[in-house]
């Protein structure tokens, strides 16, 4: 079997992110974090609930890509009515992709420049607001750059630590696990919850990361490699959860 | 009471100025054929409250938008919905941009007559300083939490996209998702339901259980029946999003000169029926 690709480490990486959530609904935004949700169920989290990303909860792991095999088997229905109503209730955890996202977790999906009259458009508040003050969230960044790891997001769209320690006891749902990018894995797992490098990829160094994030990380001396993807993990993304490879598209080798 | 009113009609009651809502989600089971009326009318300066797909595209694109509130705008296969990007960086229109959930809890306060609904969606992001109306409410029991008072969402007219409904106002959904439309409806002072197929009242049995009758007579006031009224957005299990137009409509965003070709094509033109027509010589073109 070829060694893992950077998108396998970064899958694996991902679906680690799950470990322990029981039996919670995933909602995943990207390709790699919807290889990885499917397989943390198909490996170590066996209870977590998938959609269809239309209405239906699926009993049954359907690939991200390739030829559809057998037509899934539905457990629920998840208008998004019962969407909203099950992820103020909390038992969710949500991996949103980040443009920009600062040193305590605070994301942006929504505009860059001032938001009365962005420079750019994207995607808008969604409910990365209400996702991230309910339940725990973690991002994916498939391109990590100082564009994106930022000293100050334009926009708060997800909150983050140092916003939610001013909440009081509003906040108390609020968790920020883990940022996945293309080079390294991160958490806020630190005195002030200020992000912290928790292991880079196989062949990123510790000062690539560094390089390519515009504020101070938190970085202890001997920083470990992310763990590398086993022979199941790498059979289940590569013959059953995405034969047609859309992970290299998202993170190219 | 007989309910049954045309498109025509229902925009003749539209002022300047109006809070206009718009059920569905996305490019998902958008009451298109209604819109499109706006598009051909003078009305202007609405404040639009949608989960925003086309409808909220093309209002923006046609300078229909004075306020919009929202969460996102979206074609679904297309993330962003490309004329409403132009009407952003342009600053054209007010921006009330809140979390996706908070919009329900706005619709579902004006459709109790509650002034607010508390929530935690929104505390600690920049909903609340890019919507400086935003208040918050002390919880008055032991928790003493701050939460977001979050406003109701009176609207002066609600439009609805439904599979089915009677001449009476009772609408049926046969697709996977009802969205919102019952609290657009509830949160409205006039209300109007385009339907695919009006049937008899006797006939919703054939069609879908008990449970797809999400929409009763109390929530509408007129009933339009608008075969593909939903198009280009999808509305199944009548008919799925028509692409390959969507994409058509969206390359349009790339210059004025595109989108004016496009509106003079399918928009400026004299009746719902000339657009459909349209719409078919142009897939027949396409194909």
């Amino acid at each position: 079997m070829s060694p893992a690709t950077r998108a396998e480490v970064c899958a694996v990486a991902m679906a680690d992110a799950f470990r322990g959530d029981g039996e919670i609904l995933v909602s995943c935004f990207g390709t790699i974090p919807a290889i990885a949700a499917r397989l943390a169920k198909l490996s170590f989290a066996p209870d977590l609930l998938l959609t269809d990303g239309i209405a239906h909860l699926l009993a049954t792991v359907q690939p991200v890509s390739g030829p559809v095999k057998s037509d899934p088997v539905i457990e629920g229905w998840m208008p998004f009515r019962s969407v909203f109503d099950l992820l103020w209730n909390g038992r969710r955890h949500v991996v949103m992709m980040a443009s920009q996202i600062d040193r305590f977790g605070n994301h942006n999906f929504a505009c860059i420049g001032p938001h009365a009259k962005p420079k750019a458009q994207l995607l808008g508040m969604r409910g990365a607001p209400g996702n991230t003050i309910n339940h725990t969230t973690s991002y994916w960044v498939p391109s990590h750059s100082t564009k994106v790891f930022v000293d100050k997001v334009d926009v708060v769209s997800g909150v983050g630590y140092d916003r939610a320690a001013k909440l009081g006891p509003a906040a108390k749902f609020h968790e920020v696990r883990r940022v996945v990018s293309n080079l390294g894995v991160f958490d806020f797992a630190t005195r002030d919850h200020a992000m912290r490098l928790v292991s880079v990829h196989p062949g990123v160094s510790v000062a690539d990361v560094v390089a390519a994030t515009a504020f101070p990380l938190e970085i202890s001396r001997e920083v470990p490699e992310t763990r590398a993807p086993s022979a199941e993990d790498l059979h289940l993304i590569r013959d059953v959860l995405d034969p047609a490879a859309a992970r290299d598209r998202e993170v190219p080798s | 009471m007989d309910k049954r009113t045309t498109a025509a009609a229902v925009v003749a009651e539209l002022r300047d100025g109006m809070t206009l809502g718009i059920g569905g989600w996305g490019s998902r089971r958008k009451p298109m054929a209604l819109v499109r009326e706006i598009l051909r009318s003078p009305v202007k300066d609405l404040t639009v409250v949608s989960y925003g797909g086309p409808d909220v595209g093309l209002l923006c694109a046609a300078g229909k938008v004075k306020k919009l509130v929202y969460g996102f705008v979206s074609l679904d296969s297309i993330p962003l919905e490309p004329h409403f990007r132009n009407a952003r960086q342009t600053g054209s229109f007010e921006a009330a941009e809140w979390d996706e959930g908070m919009l329900q809890w706005g619709l579902y306060a004006a459709a109790l007559r509650l002034p607010f609904l508390p929530t935690r969606a929104g505390l600690g992001s920049d909903v609340m300083t890019i919507n400086p109306n935003l208040r918050t409410v002390r919880s008055p029991y032991d928790d003493g939490e701050d939460l977001v008072a979050v406003p109701a969402l009176t609207l002066d007219v609600a439009l609805v996209h439904m599979n089915r409904a009677d001449a009476r106002g009772n609408g049926q959904f046969l697709g996977p998702d009802p969205y919102f439309d019952d609290l657009f409806c509830m949160a409205a002072k006039r209300r109007f339901l385009s339907c695919e197929q009006l049937v008899e009242t006797r006939d919703f049995a054939k069609f879908g259980s008990v449970h797809t009758l999400k929409i009763n007579r109390t929530m509408v006031d007129g009933v339009i029946e608008t075969p593909m009224g939903a198009h280009f957005t999808e509305c199944p299990p009548d008919y799925g999003r028509d692409e390959a137009f969507q994409r058509e409509y969206a390359a349009t965003a790339k210059s004025p000169e595109a989108w004016a070709e496009f509106r003079k094509r399918f928009l400026d033109v004299e009746s719902e029926a000339a657009y459909q027509e349209a719409v078919r010589v142009w897939q027949g073109a396409a194909k």
